[in-house]
């Protein structure tokens, strides 16, 4: 996209610093810059905390619970954006290692939310001296903050950006601070966007370089309102410089074991991606006609979970014709999984960019599923424009399209009408009137559009209170919990998936534990227990990644040859070897000697950590729910789509169908399933040290490491006896 | 295109290319560090070098290789990260990588030494 070239920016406030090397991962320093005072520190990391967070979301909540009190709203100067890669972050030797994590106060769920990213902001800042950026304040005025590590310099600029919108910022400023082409690879962007002032949905877009599309790419820390956060300081872009980056800037221990384990991984990819997920064709838009054969697709607000008749026109293989075939689609160097994926050349063909021949990042399978079968639209190309607006717009696709999906489904079941959103048809498929609601949401001059942008929770009360909705059923139907929207699979089906998205730290993302092949399909997890014991393994060994700077996908989207014949099934879906390859190349850059017990151990520490913060911002109310959309059919067009189906899980649930209407089946249903989600959660909280309100206890704290005077004080505050299991 | 052409029924396994190689680059003679490999499993002797395909030049990242007037897949250290994504892709695992040395990958450039001093005239540099 072409834009204007900007007029010089003021500084506003300068420091200079020296940059601290990395040793083995670490410098062992986090910046600290307040936009509002202003003022920067550079604060040492004490090996205590690295000891007991590891690094990236660790070190973001372990900064952020020493800014706030339980007191403190997310629009509040002391609320934070603490972003952290890790000890891994930024090697280039093995895929995935480019992630940063952001951790902040979110103003959808009103504690503590973190976010990842690709894109080459997290590495570009450790180069430049930093193990963690904290960001605290509010501007009084639209700024820039600029670390520019090839000159030891800390700025706050005065922007003189156009606008706050993604793509116009992040090229403006690749060009604005770059000395030529071949430098804008060097420099990294974090904007947000104008839907980040109007709605709580903001999401961050983090820049990279691409020098053979010329142009700069976006990458989302796309959850939890981290950009409606960054726009409330009046922050427009974090930008970072750092030149001329070389494979050992981590400077790690064990250069060869890096290489040997990374090429061990280049190779299998190579050799077995087109044959397993077609990764580095499609990215994980593979998964859209599978998760629409197994009923797991989310259609129409997640009242279906099929469309057989339309999955053709949004499957894997049409998104591979829109893709760009054949280039290295990493969003950090050596990410050879290259899932990254870009359609080229697109032309706009509505709003403000309308006419504009753009390169638009994704969409990813959620985005697929959200801005697609989610709100009933099956045309690929407007969901290529749906992503193009919110990232541009800086909105997260997930969030908003299990939002628009909600909003559809209100508008059919009569509670909204044109009167009501000011001329707009919103039934599900309504596709133009939708991307104009988009537009309006991104302009926030229309109260209807400014009020779906306030996500699900609060629609609800809006709903029902401005339009007189019933109340009872959007409590049914509104796919959120925790104030956050589920992401983009329809989990009612797996009992052990109810707990991988419902009993999770932050609401339901997918960010902790994909349960459902493993429950549903295998039937690998039976009992309360074996479900509890995955709740356990895979949310801590999936936190471990957040910790050190790596991406989930090359674990298990790709694996070895002989994972499924060398190992039990239940073992199968941990892929061991690749574990294996974690532990080696974590000790390889630290010089530690973990095993692959201690990875769970490293994570189970900041879990344990987050959900203390998690009590402690809600005063000893972070209470664990699921919407009844999500563990069973409301309507009866829900039950009649998979009748047989349905009354066979009736018959299991001891209720015999036979002379029940549908509504009967369904509440029948949904008591049963209700007394199992209460065993679910009772197994969980017990497997993981929690007690019966999902407190972790002191004893846990203390078994753990964590039991700082800080944090068993918020323990011992909330910990009754009469919760004790 | 330059490339190095291999005769292996000729070679008599003396190891004299791998040692021009290995100490005219890194100025030891270690295997590790030749660009040529010579593999002798018992049947079958093997000469596994660079033959110039290209294959790297897609998967680069940072767009440091690159092949150079003479049809040569080069390597710009300047530019290379030490993904090794090359040494992973390359069809017939000649991207080499050896991190006692250096971090970046390297690879035959055929400059020909190694096929100068095979007394068997098992190596030729060719230009076609």
């Amino acid at each position: 996209m072409t834009h204007e070239k900007i007029a010089p920016m003021k500084v506003l406030q300068e420091w200079s610093y020296v940059r601290s090397p990395i040793d083995r991962g670490y410098t062992r320093k986090a910046l600290y810059v307040n936009v509002g005072k202003p003022d920067m520190q550079i604060r040492e990391i004490p090996q205590e905390t690295i000891d007991a967070f590891t690094g990236g979301r660790g070190f973001g909540l372990a900064l952020l619970w020493n800014a706030v009190t339980e007191d403190t709203k997310w629009n509040d100067p002391e609320n934070e954006l603490v972003i952290s890669g890790g000890p891994l972050c930024g090697i280039t030797q093995y895929p995935g290692a480019g992630k940063c994590y952001t951790v902040f106060l979110s103003p959808l769920s009103e504690q503590t939310y973190d976010s990842n990213s690709g894109g080459y902001w997290g590495p570009l800042t450790k180069f430049s001296g930093f193990d963690a950026v904290e960001i605290a304040g509010k501007a009084d005025r639209d700024v820039v903050l600029f670390v520019n590590g090839d000159e030891g310099k800390i700025q706050i600029l005065e922007s003189t950006l156009p606008e706050s919108n993604a793509y116009t910022v992040t090229e403006a400023l690749h060009d604005y601070l770059a000395a030529d082409e071949g430098d804008k690879v060097n420099i990294s962007v974090v904007s947000a966007g104008k839907a980040a002032e109007t709605t709580l949905w903001g999401c961050l877009n983090m820049s990279f370089y691409d020098p053979r599309r010329k142009t700069a790419r976006l990458k989302q820390a796309g959850r939890g309102g981290g950009g409606t956060v960054l726009r409330d300081k009046k922050i427009v872009a974090l930008v970072v410089k750092y030149s001329s980056v070389k494979g050992t800037e981590n400077n790690p221990v064990d250069l060869s074991t890096l290489q040997k384990v990374g090429v061990k991984l280049h190779k299998e990819i190579r050799d077995l991606d087109n044959v397993q997920c077609r990764m580095r064709k499609v990215g994980t838009p593979h998964l859209n006609e599978i998760m629409d054969e197994y009923h797991l697709l989310p259609t129409n607000n997640y009242k279906f979970g099929q469309n057989k008749k339309d999955i053709g026109k949004i499957d894997s293989y049409t998104y591979e014709k829109i893709f760009t075939q054949g280039l290295p689609d990493g969003c950090w160097y050596g990410c050879s999984l290259a899932c990254a994926k870009a359609v080229d050349h697109y032309e706009i063909q509505t709003g403000p960019c309308k006419g504009r021949s753009v390169t638009v990042d994704g969409p990813e399978y959620e985005t697929v599923a959200s801005l697609g079968s989610n709100i009933g639209v099956y045309d690929p190309l407007w969901t290529v424009e749906a992503n193009f607006y919110a990232d541009h717009y800086g909105v997260d696709t997930i969030s908003l399209g299990t939002g628009l999906a909600f909003v559809c489904e209100c508008y059919e079941l009569g509670y909204l009408d044109k009167a009501k959103t000011n001329g707009l048809d919103l039934s599900f498929g309504s596709k133009d009137d939708l991307m104009e609601l988009i537009h309006r949401m991104a302009e926030g001059t229309d109260d209807f559009a400014r009020a779906v942008g306030l996500g699900i929770k609060k629609m609800k009360k809006v709903f029902a209170e401005r339009y007189g909705a019933d109340g009872a059923v959007l409590e049914k139907i509104g796919m959120e919990a925790q104030g956050i929207e589920t992401s983009e699979y329809v989990p009612k089906e797996s009992v052990a998936q109810w707990g991988g998205y419902y009993l999770t730290l932050k609401g339901p993302q997918h960010d902790e534990a994909w349960l459902i092949f493993m429950d549903m399909v295998n039937k690998q997890l039976p009992t309360f227990e074996d479900k509890a014991e995955a709740l356990h393994y895979f949310p801590n060994f999936r936190t471990w990644f957040s910790l050190v700077g790596l991406c989930k996908l090359p674990w298990n989207d790709i694996e070895p040859a002989d994972n499924h014949v060398r190992y039990r099934p239940q073992d199968a879906a941990r892929v061991p070897e690749h574990v294996q390859n974690y532990v080696d190349i974590f000790n390889a850059v630290t010089g530690k000697q973990i095993v692959k017990e201690d990875l769970i151990t490293m994570a189970e520490r900041v879990y344990n950590f987050q959900r203390l913060f998690q009590v402690r911002m809600k005063h000893g109310n972070a209470e664990h729910t699921i919407p009844a959309r999500a563990m069973g059919p409301v309507f009866p067009d829900e039950w009649d789509a998979r009748k047989e189906y349905y009354d066979d899980k009736l018959r299991e649930a001891g209720i015999a169908p036979e002379g029940l209407s549908v509504e009967e089946k369904i509440e029948g249903l949904r008591g049963h399933r209700l007394e199992q989600w209460a065993d679910l959660k009772d197994a969980v909280y017990k497997r993981r040290g929690w007690n019966k309100k999902g407190i972790p206890t002191e004893e846990t704290l203390k078994k753990l490491g964590i039991a700082f005077p800080e944090a068993v004080a918020v323990a011992k505050k909330y910990c009754r006896p009469e919760d004790e299991f | 295109m330059r490339w190095l052409k291999t005769y292996a029924d000729r070679c008599i396994g003396c190891g004299k290319c791998a040692e021009v190689c290995s100490t005219t680059y890194f100025k030891e003679n270690n295997g590790a560090c030749s660009r040529i490999q010579v593999t002798d499993p018992g049947a079958v002797r093997t000469l596994s070098v660079c033959n110039q395909c290209g294959t790297c030049i897609a998967v680069c990242p940072t767009q440091a290789i690159s092949r150079d007037k003479n049809g040569v897949v080069q390597i710009d250290k300047k530019k290379c990260t030490s993904c090794l994504m090359c040494v992973g892709f390359c069809p017939t695992g000649n991207m080499m990588a050896y991190a006692p040395k250096q971090s970046e990958p390297f690879k035959c450039i055929a400059c020909g030494l190694c096929a100068r001093s095979c007394p068997a005239q098992a190596l030729e540099l060719k230009n076609d």
